[in-house]
C-alpha cells in the first residue's frame, strides 16, 4: 500500500544531501562492498536529526536512492513508530520517492534493530542504522589496536567474550548485535538486530549496507556472501524460540514482542514485524487474541 | 657473543649440537637522542634461562621489548628458531607472523599483571584466551585446561569464574604466568616477575617458576633488578649499565667473582641476610 505522494520541498537537492557528499559516500560504499565486512571511514555529515537516531542509515539511503525507488523504513520491526514515520516522510519530502510498508514492494529498506521476516529478494537493498560499528570495542578500547586486530585477523579475543557469557550464564547470553564473521575474514557487528535475524544475513540475495553516522563508518555485505555467527563446538549458535504464537496472526516462525496489557499480569505476544503480521492477517490467519 | 656462549657452557644439558633458539646480534635502540640499549648480542639455547640484571634505567626492559618483538630496534637483528626448525629474522617478518609467534611459541609476562591480564573477564577466560586465539573452539576443553592450569599455579579451582580484580597481587602474577604457559610456549620473556610482591609470596612464585621451567623445558629471558631472583632462576647472567652489557657469564661465576667494577658494586651492595 503505497502512501499518497507528499509534496516535494523546494530548495533542497534531491534526497537532501548535495551531490559531492553523495559521491563521497558512494565511494565508501563501493569500497565496503569490495571488502565485505571491512569498516570504511567516511566523512559523516550533520543531518537534521541527532546522532543515534539513524544519521548513518539516512546518509547511506540518501546516497543510493533514485527517483524510481520505493522506500520502506522500519524501526524495531514496525513501520508506524516515530523514527520510521519521520525518516520515511523525510525522503518523501526531500526526494519525492514512493514509500511503502510492504516488504516485497520495497527496493530500498532502511532498518533499525530488525530484518523483515519476509525473505529479501535479489535487487533489494537493506540499509542498517548502526550505533557501534566496532565488534571489538567492548574488549579493546583503543581504535588503533582494534584496526590492527582487524588487519591481522587477530580475533582470539572475540571468543573470550562468548566464553565469559557461558561461564557466567551457562549459555551464550548475547542476544543482539551478535558478532559474525563475513566471508571467512572480517568480524563484523551486525548492528543491534536480535540474533534471531543473524541467519537471514547468511547468503542473502539482497545487498546489505551498514551506516554508522556518529562513528563515521560504512560497511557492507554483498549479495550471496556467507555470514557466520561465532560460536563454540559444544555451544553452537542458536536463535531464540518462543513457546507462544503471535496473538494476532498466529505466526509461530516470527520474532515476537511481549506486550503488557494491564497491571494484573495480562500480556500478549505479537509479531515485531508489523508488515508480516498484517500480511498474514490479510491472508486469513488469526491468533488467539485477535478478536479483542 | 658472550664468553659463556662462545665456550658453550650453559650450566644445563642442552646439547651443543642444538642450534640456538634466540640470537641477538648488535641490538641497539635509541629513543631520539636518548639511548635505550646499545649493541647487545647473545645466544639463548633451548631450555636455558638467561637473566638480565642492572639498575633501574639501564635498558633492561627496552632490551626485553626488542627481543620479544614489541619494540623495533634502531639497529641489529633478532633471529628465532621456530618449532618447525625454521630460522626467522623477527623484524623482517610481517607483523601478522610476529604476533602469531608471540601468542603461540612465546609467552610474555609483564611486570604489572594488570598490563598482561584482561581485568574485565574471569580468570578462566584469561587463561583460555591464548587457546581460543590459537583456534580452540571447544568450550568444555578450554575450560578444563584453564582449571588445570589454575591449580598448577596454586590458585583454587573455584576461583575460575572470578575476575582478576578480586585477586591479590601475587595471585594476579601467577594467573598471568598460567595464561602465558597454557599453550606450552618454547620461550618466555619475563619482566620483573617478582617485583612488587612481598618476600614470602616472591619465594613461592620463584619456586613455582623454577618448577615450571624445569618441567616444561622452557627457555626464558628474565629481567630483574633483584640478584637473589637471578641467582635462583638464571643459568646465565648479563649485567647491564647505561644501556650496554658490561659483564656476562654463568650466574654463579658472575655473582661470586664479579670482574667489572659496576658488577662488583652491584654484588657488594646486596644486603646479606
Amino acid at each position: 500500500m503505497a502512501e499518497a505522494a507528499t509534496p516535494v520541498l523546494d530548495g533542497y537537492n534531491f534526497a537532501y544531501l548535495d551531490e559531492q557528499t553523495k559521491r563521497m559516500i558512494r565511494r565508501a560504499l563501493l569500497k565496503a562492498i569490495a571488502v565485505p565486512g571491512y569498516q570504511v571511514p567516511f566523512a559523516s555529515r550533520e543531518m537534521p536529526l541527532p546522532f543515534g537516531w539513524g544519521t548513518g542509515g539516512i546518509q547511506v539511503t540518501a546516497s543510493i536512492i533514485g527517483r524510481d525507488d520505493t522506500l520502506k523504513v522500519i524501526d524495531q520491526g514496525a513501520d508506524d513508530t516515530t523514527n520510521a514515520v519521520s525518516i520515511r516522510r523525510f525522503f518523501a519530502r526531500t526526494a519525492g520517492v514512493a514509500t511503502t510498508t510492504r516488504t516485497p514492494e520495497a527496493t530500498v529498506i532502511q532498518t533499525r534493530h530488525r530484518i523483515p521476516e519476509t525473505p529479501l529478494a535479489a535487487g533489494q537493498i537493506i540499509v542498517y542504522q548502526v550505533p557501534i560499528p566496532e565488534p571489538l570495542r567492548w574488549l579493546e578500547a583503543r581504535e588503533t589496536e582494534t584496526r590492527r586486530m582487524h588487519g591481522l585477523a587477530d580475533y582470539g579475543v572475540m571468543h573470550v567474550k562468548l566464553y565469559e557469557d557461558i561461564a557466567q550464564h551457562g549459555r551464550i547470553a548475547t542476544g543482539y548485535d551478535y558478532p559474525v564473521q563475513v566471508a571467512g575474514r572480517y568480524i563484523m557487528a551486525p548492528s543491534p538486530i536480535p540474533k534471531f535475524d543473524n541467519p537471514k544475513m547468511d547468503r542473502s540475495p539482497a545487498l546489505q549496507l551498514f551506516g554508522a553516522g556518529r562513528e563515521k563508518r560504512i560497511y557492507a555485505i554483498p549479495p550471496h556472501t556467507p555470514v557466520k555467527s561465532l560460536d563454540f563446538e559444544d555451544h553452537p549458535f542458536a536463535v531464540e524460540r518462543w513457546t507462544r504464537r503471535c496473538g494476532l496472526c498466529g505466526a509461530g516462525d516470527s520474532y515476537l514482542d511481549e506486550v503488557v496489557l494491564d497491571d494484573a499480569g495480562g500480556r500478549m505476544f505479537v509479531c515485531s514485524d508489523t508488515d508480516y503480521c498484517a500480511g498474514r492477517r490479510a491472508d486469513g490467519h488469526t491468533g488467539e487474541d485477535a478478536g479483542e | 657473543m658472550t664468553e659463556a656462549a662462545a665456550c658453550g657452557i650453559d650450566g644445563v644439558d642442552t646439547g651443543l649440537a642444538d642450534p640456538p633458539l634466540l640470537v641477538a646480534d648488535g641490538v641497539t635502540r635509541w629513543y631520539g637522542h636518548r639511548l635505550g640499549c646499545r649493541d647487545v648480542s647473545f645466544r639463548l639455547w633451548p631450555g636455558e634461562v638467561l637473566g638480565i640484571v642492572g639498575e633501574s634505567g639501564s635498558g633492561k626492559t627496552t632490551l626485553l621489548d626488542c627481543l620479544s618483538g614489541r619494540l623495533t630496534p634502531s639497529d641489529g637483528t633478532v633471529t628465532y628458531r621456530t618449532a618447525g626448525g625454521e630460522t626467522v629474522d623477527i623484524f623482517s617478518r610481517p607483523e601478522a607472523e610476529r604476533r602469531l609467534l608471540q601468542r603461540t611459541e612465546w609467552g610474555i609476562v609483564r611486570q604489572n599483571p594488570r598490563d598482561g591480564l584482561r581485568m574485565g573477564v574471569s580468570a578462566g577466560a584469561n587463561i583460555g584466551e591464548r587457546l581460543m586465539a590459537a583456534g580452540g573452539r571447544h568450550y568444555g576443553r578450554i575450560r578444563a585446561l584453564a582449571g588445570e592450569w589454575l591449580e598448577r599455579v596454586e590458585i583454587d579451582h573455584d576461583r575460575l569464574d572470578d575476575r582478576p580484580t578480586t585477586f591479590s597481587g601475587g595471585m594476579q602474577q601467577r594467573l598471568q604466568i598460567a595464561r602465558n604457559l597454557v599453550t606450552h610456549p618454547r620461550l618466555v620473556f619475563m619482566d620483573e616477575p617478582t617485583g612488587s610482591l612481598d618476600v614470602s609470596v616472591q619465594a613461592r612464585l620463584l619456586d613455582l617458576l623454577r618448577g615450571l621451567v624445569a618441567r616444561f623445558g622452557l627457555a626464558a629471558v628474565i629481567v630483574t633488578h633483584d640478584l637473589a631472583v637471578a641467582r635462583l632462576l638464571a643459568h646465565r647472567l648479563m649485567v647491564m649499565q647505561q644501556g650496554a652489557v658490561v659483564e656476562s657469564g654463568l650466574t654463579d661465576q658472575v655473582l661470586d667473582d664479579p670482574q667489572h667494577p659496576y658488577t662488583q658494586l652491584l654484588v657488594s651492595s646486596v644486603l646479606q641476610a
